[in-house]
């Protein structure tokens, strides 16, 4: 526990201590330009950082850690043009000192949970076939959709784990495998992902965040994590994603269709208790344009569960889900974002029927909002934002608070909060409650 | 006979400051297409320094690339990818100018490969963190002022513009120094309520490309605290091969780098 902490503040300060030197380092204008027209193209062209970042639970859970993150991440970055391809790589290199203490080999790598010594976060190729077609290969990171950290038909992996304990919000998005071709036309352009294995969420199963598990009527923690049948069966157990889209001059439409698995744990396997991916399949649509000083987003999704799942308690209902969002500027550097999201269960009698009376159960609709404010000050170089979610139907939230400051070019610094709050242990975002934490993070780039 | 004088004097002075109206719209009007709308399209590079009252330094690198849609002096679209610093290096910035109402905006941002639309309805406000606007940027709308010729020597005009809306800007007018020769704006003082000065641009080179006179270093000072943006731009192309479909989606996800990195 010591051994965490003290880790975790020698890597900030020692990357403070490190930038330090930097903040004064003035550079000159000429000898910037003159770098530029040099023009000579290294072999390979290497970007990225350094980050430590550590972080409390602001109340005790006695299924985790006191620390909620402490890491040291590198992250390595470089693309390379060969002929008509493009080559990108970026790649992580994390020391973490929570994972190193429980687990045996520190040096293990698992490519799919991001877990161990390196998370790879895109290999990919990229090249025009034709001049009306893109197509990328390779570990890529992947978002469609109008929601504003709600998603409908953006059905690509997602690390709710980062997300939760303080990490940049790009990590939100995990990585996938797959390959997407778009074709572009003035009519319809079309993007198709498909995913030779199936690429679960990083969800919460309890190792790094504890929750309520129904079925066991108590919290799960790091002792005690689910187990899941994850399927991962190439070729078989695959996904595709398609989406159909256009402009009507600034307004945007698309249409999405997914077939696939429930990304996060969506049912138990009858006598083992272990947590399964039913079948998905979903229909979509959205729209986004600007409507009274600001933009409007409106989309919905229908999600087709596995076969026969509304009699199957343990398997997820069919759902209607709806979104609508609306973000403008309020004041100057001042954005204000509100959205709504309603999750529908579709054969809630076949659902309520398909539970013993004592069981949990959750109400027919769901209903979600959401509000952002996100503040820019002293020249853009300080951002304080403020994300909440509300459910008034489970009566509980999430509330997310970050402050950056960009110390120069090279050096930021962020810090924030998690706070999941509510009445009741088994509503979605208050089984989290003892997870709320702070964290702050500092980070050196350099390219 | 003194009626009569003063009626043809009383005519002259209308019929002058009329001229004189007149005289300033059309110089505006010019100015305004020697600043954002020479050539059909056009390329460029800008290193950008920001530097706060220490003296204290920020880059920002990109390449802009601009389009009008037609050859009228209206609408446009403008694609700027980010190169330095690290923290926005690979992000793109879409817009599309519009006349008669607010811009579209579009930002892409890599790391999550999401193309956010910008809720953007005040155009004053800092540009990539520097201390010009977007709207320094892309232009101000002709007719969002009144003009007026208030001034002139040898080398320039000097056009005061009043806001026509001064609750939707924080300046109470501004004054520019317009070249007689190429029209280009090569000063501008705005000021504030109390009639001071509080932020001036400045021309601090030019250079004839592709036949057009440009603007090659620009500067945009704070008065109040005495800290500035010094924008510098080089590899400029006029003209150049530059579809329509690079202002669109697909070309915020993968950006088009032969275009935007060749020198």
């Amino acid at each position: 526990m010591k051994k965490i902490i003290f880790i975790g503040l020698s890597i900030l300060t020692t990357i403070g201590a490190y930038t330090q030197n930097n903040v004064l380092d003035a550079t000159d204008k000429a000898s910037i330009i003159q770098d530029e027209q040099k023009g000579k193209e290294p072999l390979l062209d290497i970007n990225g950082y350094f980050e430590g970042r550590i972080g409390f639970r602001v109340q005790n859970d006695q299924n985790q850690n006191y620390t909620s993150i402490s890491e040291f991440r590198l992250q390595l970055e470089t693309e390379k043009e060969l002929g008509p391809f493009m080559f990108n790589i970026v790649s992580d290199f994390v020391l973490d000192p929570i994972t190193m203490e429980d687990a045996k080999d520190i040096y293990k790598v698992d490519l799919d949970t991001g877990e161990g010594l390196i998370d790879m976060r895109q290999a990919n190729v990229v090249f025009s076939p034709f001049n009306f077609a893109d197509v990328k290969i390779g570990r890529q990171i992947l978002t469609w959709g109008t929601g504003d950290l709600i998603f409908i038909n953006d059905l690509f992996a997602k690390d709710w784990k980062s997300f939760f304990i303080g990490r940049n919000d790009e990590y939100l998005k995990a990585p996938t495998d797959a390959a997407k071709v778009s074709i572009f036309s003035k009519i319809l352009n079309i993007d198709v992902v498909y995913t030779p294995r199936f690429g679960a969420d990083r969800f919460i199963d309890g190792g790094r965040i504890s929750f309520y598990d129904r079925s066991l009527n108590d919290f799960r923690g790091e002792d005690n994590p689910i187990s899941a049948e994850i399927p991962d069966t190439w070729f078989e157990d695959d996904e595709i994603a398609i989406r159909v889209y256009r402009s009507f001059g600034t307004y945007e439409g698309a249409l999405y269709y997914y077939n696939g698995f429930w990304k996060s744990p969506a049912g138990q396997e009858i006598g083992t208790g272990r947590a399964i991916f039913p079948d998905l399949e979903a229909y979509g649509a959205s729209f986004r344009g600007p409507i009274a000083k600001g933009i409007i987003s409106l989309e919905g999704g229908y999600y087709k569960s596995a076969p026969g799942a509304s009699n199957v308690a343990s398997i997820r209902n069919d759902e209607l889900r709806l979104l609508a969002g609306y973000e403008r500027e309020i004041a100057t550097e001042l954005t204000f974002g509100i959205q709504y999201n309603l999750e529908h269960k579709l054969d809630y009698e076949a659902y309520v029927n398909g539970l013993p009376d004592w069981a949990i159960k959750d109400e027919e609709y769901r209903h979600i909002t959401t509000l952002r404010l996100t503040k820019r000050l002293m020249q853009q170089n300080l951002k304080l934002s403020l994300f909440n979610y509300y459910s008034p139907s489970d009566e509980d939230g999430y509330l997310r608070l970050r402050a950056s400051y960009k110390i120069s070019d090279v050096a930021k610094i962020d810090g924030g909060s998690n706070f999941f709050y509510g009445n009741r242990n088994h509503t979605f975002f208050n089984q989290f409650n003892s997870n709320s934490n702070v964290y702050l993070g500092l980070r050196y780039e350099f390219n | 006979m003194k009626t009569t004088i003063k009626i043809i004097g009383g005519l002259l002075l209308i019929l002058s400051s009329n001229l004189n109206a007149q005289n300033a719209q059309e110089i505006v009007k010019k100015a305004i297409h020697a600043s954002y709308y020479q050539g059909e399209n056009f390329k460029t590079k800008v290193n950008m320094t920001i530097i706060d009252k220490l003296g204290r330094r920020r880059n920002r690198n990109i390449t802009m690339l601009r389009r009008d849609d037609s050859e009228k002096d209206d609408t446009q679209k403008y694609y700027v990818y980010f190169t330095k610093p690290a923290d926005v290096r690979k992000m793109v910035f879409l817009a599309w100018k519009n006349i008669d109402r607010g811009d579209d905006r579009w930002l892409y941002l890599p790391a999550m490969d999401l193309v956010k639309r910008i809720a953007a309805s005040d155009e004053r406000t800092s540009f990539a963190g520097s201390h010009f606007f977007y709207e320094d940027v892309s232009g101000r709308n002709f007719d969002e002022d009144t003009h007026e010729l208030v001034e002139q020597d040898e080398k320039y005009y000097v056009i005061k513009s009043i806001p026509k809306k001064p609750n939707k800007v924080e300046f109470s007018y501004m004054k520019n120094w317009v070249d007689k020769e190429t029209f280009i704006p090569m000063k501008a003082e705005f000021f504030g309520a109390n009639g001071t000065v509080y932020r001036t641009y400045s021309v601090l080179d030019t250079a004839v490309v592709d036949g057009f006179t440009t603007v090659i270093d620009s500067q945009m000072e704070d008065n109040l605290t005495g800290s500035k943006t010094v924008l510098n731009y080089h590899t400029i192309k006029y003209n150049t091969d530059l579809p329509e479909n690079i202002f669109t989606e697909r070309f915020l996800r993968r950006p088009p780098l032969k275009l935007l990195l060749q020198l």
